[in-house]
């Protein structure tokens, strides 16, 4: 990396939150030079997505297919905290509708019988969720690997378990229903959210959100910490990283995000129930980051697209989805386990 | 009623022993958790209802056939999603095992339809009555066709020759490779016979609770796996105690607490003990805790 000539600098991949090696060989490449000038890293190319996301309701016809998109934003925010811990701090999390429902819930029981305005119902369903990352986050100090998997598996079906049976809190099995529309402004002047597009916006200010918040706390001390703990805990703890903090920051990251799309979701479908959190629901976020590459911002994104949206052309094969998605898992980890977008990780590269 | 309960709770108990063996056989010798084993579970009661109900085959031939199915598809499940992935970081391995785990039962969904099938089986026999304790036939099958089939494994792994390179795999499987011992063979050999357990599991479920459905061998593998960590996973005897320890606590959970958090319970169970006990009732400590870096 030349340092006296910062503006030579080719990042292909800011967002990817990785190292720039190899950089030096790639500055004489022609072609990546050409690539670079539309990297992500360009300012006009940033601009040229927002104006893009921007306009996306005025140009789609259909309310349908303006649902489809608002479900792909949904997802881009689940998966994206998801990413946090499985990509980035390498810890492998099946009960990620856990945090997903207790936002959702936390909105909706607030809304509903509280009659509390939905933008603070947003910061309580995070700090919920928070609590509830650091709750599963706690074990995740003890145990590795597959039993950190079946952890966190049976945290997500205990959430779910919970969810259908106290009848008291969520009306088990029936559900909430009558959740509200969000609304903006004061006495007089009242906005309510309440068509496609305006969901739409609410979503995409949501993704961004979400993108800025990942992005900043990846390049972050914080983000390198939970990139050498995926690489190597035992060195990072040599190092001198605090596993404990740094890995019940990520769970919490991760599920103050979940939170996040789960206060979403309630007032979008204005109605919540546990089948929305099975164990299906987490293994669907979980196949997104693994489609477009662990630990990629812009994979991930691409991915939810893609697993989300794809379903959705190819409607006729719907009974057959779960079935292509674990078949798409097993293929995905045998061909490429990087993902598409993912690099390769140091345990990947160098087999000890 | 407390001795009914205990009954009930034994019984089931035994079962999730059965299917513990199939978890903690795997991951003795390969170090990995077998997610599929629900899935194999699954499938051995299927199997055995298909073949019944579908050619009218009377059941002991019927369950034969959907053991050796079953098997076949154990050993299916490690050439497709094990194999290929032997010297792959693990989290690789268990995203691939558990997307196997989400085709098989979505496969069983598409193939025999998502609703509960009836699963009939009629031994003709009295129950037995022991005081006012009432113990239906199907239960003492239970029992005894698991406590059997557990000791006969117990002496073939104690036993013979290919129990002992199934122990020495077990424990170094480096060493054992260079002793001489056909390493893939133990491991096709492991699998098979922890599905073959486990579909005389799904079998015996099926005959417990009369219904079966595409989803049965999730919850009830996630509980074997409890009960595997709970007696401490590696360890066959581990294994039964774990399995039959767990039907208990489950039994006396639902039976004074509440039965609807029948499951959260065994699930509470589980990260309790992976809190505070990782190695588990009998494991020894680092050994199951270890993380091997060769895989």
């Amino acid at each position: 990396m030349n340092l006296e000539n910062p503006q030579d600098e080719i990042k292909l991949d800011d967002l990817g939150g990785g190292s720039q090696a190899g950089l030096k060989e790639q500055k004489h490449n022609p072609l990546i030079r050409m690539a670079g000038l539309f990297a992500l890293s360009r300012w006009y190319v940033k601009l040229l997505i927002v104006l893009g996301c921007l306009v996306i309701p005025l140009v789609v016809p259909s309310n349908y297919a303006m649902r489809v998109i608002i479900y792909i934003g949904l997802y881009i925010v689940l998966a994206l905290g998801l990413n946090v811990v499985m990509g980035f701090t390498g810890l492998l999390n099946i009960g990620h509708a856990a945090f997903y429902a207790v936002g959702a819930y936390t909105t909706a029981i607030l809304m509903v019988k509280y009659g509390m305005s939905f933008w603070l119902t947003i910061p309580v369903g995070m700090i919920f969720g928070i609590l509830f990352g650091i709750l599963l986050g706690f074990p995740t100090l003890r145990v590795r690997d597959d039993y950190l998997a079946i952890v966190t598996l049976g945290f997500g079906q205990i959430v779910y378990i919970v969810a259908n049976n106290w009848m008291g809190l969520t009306r088990g099995p029936r559900g909430i229903p009558g959740i509200p529309a969000p609304r903006i402004g004061f006495s007089d002047w009242q906005f309510v959210i309440d068509s496609y597009p305006a969901y739409y916006y609410l979503i995409l200010l949501f993704v961004f959100i979400t993108i800025y918040a990942c992005v900043r706390i990846i390049d972050s001390r914080v983000g390198l910490a939970w990139m050498a703990i995926r690489e190597d805990e035992d060195v990072a703890a040599v190092m001198g990283i605090n596993l404990v903090y740094y890995k019940t920051l990520a769970f919490g990251f991760s599920a103050a995000l979940g939170a996040l799309a789960g206060s979403f979701f309630a007032v979008f479908q204005s109605f919540v129930s546990p089948n929305s959190f099975t164990i299906l629901e987490s293994v669907i976020i979980i196949t997104i980051p693994i489609l477009g590459g662990l630990g990629s911002i812009p994979g991930t994104i691409i991915g939810a697209v893609v697993m989300i949206g794809g379903p959705e052309i190819f409607r006729s094969a719907s009974e057959y989805r779960m079935v292509l998605m674990g078949a798409f898992m097993v293929i995905m980890m045998i061909v490429r386990p990087q993902g598409l977008f993912g690099k390769k990780l140091y345990q990947q590269t160098y087999k000890m | 009623m407390f001795w009914q309960q205990m009954v009930n709770s034994i019984s089931l108990g035994a079962l999730y022993s059965l299917l513990a063996i199939g978890y903690t056989m795997v991951y003795g010798i390969i170090k990995l958790i077998n997610f599929a084993h629900g899935e194999i579970f699954m499938c051995g009661a299927f199997f055995t209802w298909w073949i019944m109900t579908g050619f009218s085959i009377p059941f002991p031939v019927a369950a034969l056939m959907g053991i050796m199915l079953s098997t076949l598809l154990g050993i299916g499940v490690e050439r497709i999603a094990y194999r290929p992935l032997r010297n792959a970081p693990r989290f690789a391995v268990i995203i691939s095992v558990l997307g196997m785990s989400i085709f098989l039962q979505n496969m069983a969904r598409i193939v025999w339809g998502a609703e509960f099938q009836t699963f009939d089986v009629d031994f003709g026999l009295a129950p037995i009555l022991i005081g006012n304790v009432v113990i239906p036939f199907k239960k003492i099958f239970i029992l005894a066709t698991s406590l059997i089939l557990m000791a006969a494994l117990g002496l073939y792994v104690k036993k013979t020759y290919i129990g002992k390179a199934m122990r020495a795999t077990a424990a170094d499987p480096e060493a054992a490779e260079m002793m001489g011992i056909n390493i893939n063979a133990v491991i096709v050999l492991t699998f098979a016979i922890g599905s073959a357990l486990g579909a005389v599991a799904g079998i015996l479920f099926a005959i417990n609770y009369n219904s079966i459905d595409p989803f049965m061998g999730f919850n009830a593998g996630l509980k074997a796996f409890t009960a595997a960590v709970l007696g401490g996973i590696g360890n066959i005897y581990g294994a039964m105690i774990g399995g039959i320890l767990l039907g208990i606590f489950e039994g006396i959970g639902a039976g004074y607490v509440s039965s609807l958090y029948r499951d959260a319970f065994a699930f509470g169970v589980l990260i309790l003990v992976l809190i505070f006990r990782p190695e588990g009732l009998l494991g020894e400590l680092g050994k199951s805790t270890r993380r091997d870096k060769t895989r």
